[in-house]
């Protein structure tokens, strides 16, 4: 099983100017690991980042969205599936870090832990390109062909958590992450370092 | 107000394009459906992303802010009810400026939503009044004027706004 940083790591060295959309545990390894003013960071809003990031790749389809989806998160939001496959943005491409449980709730297991496949729901919605990784040296190895794939794309990252990071929920449920990230944007990528 | 017939889709979709809008996330209304939704669906100045429940197009509204691109979300009064999270989150906390045409299905030509016998579409008014988001409620041709300038206000303030739909809208 691969620990959730060093997947980050592997995906951050690859994303080139890549928008890097991450939420909860994942947003807060982002930030430590591998901060860049094109990162944003939300806690959801209930499984809602999958359908954010629908729009900012309708919105800018010159751009490659990387999507950090919770397991939890998605299952609040499974239609998105369905949406994002039918819409077929070419740009994004949709990981799932599974790590079985809400490990913001009190680490609680999610409904079918073990038995249910991200990875077979998203082929049954139509996403073309699908992935499921376990080991940290596959996902090294294939990232770099993911990310050149015409999506969208799903891969579902069999995961545990790594070094503990700081949950500045304070700040990922910011006005203020999304102005900067507005603004990152039309500074061409430059700007917040967070 | 019983006098004057529902809107045209034609004029709706005009103030739209006056708002510089190019996206609409939408689920069927039946009181959109015929005059709005599948003329729309088939112009070429709208991106229509049909979305499998209302608070997915809420989130792909804000994505398309963060670009600067606007869009509104087209739904009925239930799927604004079963949106209430989403709006909360991140229309009002994050100060996305999500635009929304919300069809109240069944309100009565000669009431205002809020003495409305149905009580879906009664207490719309008083959740947004609660919620702090602006509202305007488009019952005939004379007020979709007021439509544009009110998605201006949202992009310039960076918060929702919701258009009730208060009768059915013909082609």
């Amino acid at each position: 099983m691969m620990r959730r940083d060093d997947a980050i790591r592997t995906l951050a060295r690859q994303r080139g100017d890549a928008i890097v959309f991450a939420v909860y545990n994942a947003a807060f390894d982002l930030r430590r690991v591998a901060p860049n003013p094109l990162n944003l960071y939300s806690a959801g809003a209930m499984g809602q980042a999958s359908s954010q990031a629908l729009g900012l790749a309708l919105g800018m389809p010159e751009r490659k969205i990387i999507l950090l989806d919770g397991d939890g998160s998605l299952l609040m939001n499974l239609g998105s599936l369905v949406t994002i496959a039918s819409v077929a943005p070419t740009n994004v491409v949709h990981f799932v870090c599974e790590n079985g449980c809400y490990e913001a709730n009190g680490a609680h297991p999610i409904p079918g832990r073990g038995r249910v496949s991200f990875a077979g729901m998203a082929r049954g919605a139509g996403y073309p390109h699908v992935f499921e990784f376990d080991e940290l040296d596959r996902f090294t190895a294939e990232v770099p062909r993911i990310l050149l794939l015409a999506g969208p794309v799903f891969a579902t990252l069999k995961l545990v958590p790594g070094d503990p990071s700081p949950l500045d929920y304070a700040y990922i449920n910011s006005r203020e992450i999304r102005r900067e990230f507005k603004a990152a944007l039309k500074a061409g990528g430059e700007g917040r370092s967070s | 107000m019983a006098s004057e017939p529902g809107p045209r889709g034609a004029e709706i979709m005009f103030a739209l394009r006056e708002a510089k809008v190019e996206f609409v996330a939408a689920l069927p209304d039946i009181w959109t459906s015929a005059g709005l939704l599948w003329p729309l669906s088939q112009n070429q100045d709208f991106r229509l992303i049909r979305v499998c429940k209302e608070d997915e197009g809420i989130s792909v509204c804000a994505g398309l802010n963060l670009c600067d691109r606007r869009a509104v979300m087209m739904m009925q009064n239930t799927g604004f009810l079963d949106s209430i999270n989403a709006i909360r989150a991140i229309a009002v906390e994050f100060g996305e400026p999500i635009c929304m045409l919300v069809g109240l299905l069944q309100k009565e030509p000669d009431r205002p939503p809020n003495r409305s016998e149905s009580y879906g579409v009664r207490i719309v008014e008083p959740i947004l009044d609660a919620m702090g988001i602006d509202h305007i409620c488009i019952e005939d041709s004379a007020d979709v004027a007021l439509l544009a300038p009110a998605i201006d206000r949202a992009y310039a303030n960076s918060r929702p706004l919701v258009a009730l739909i208060g009768r059915q809208v013909r082609p």
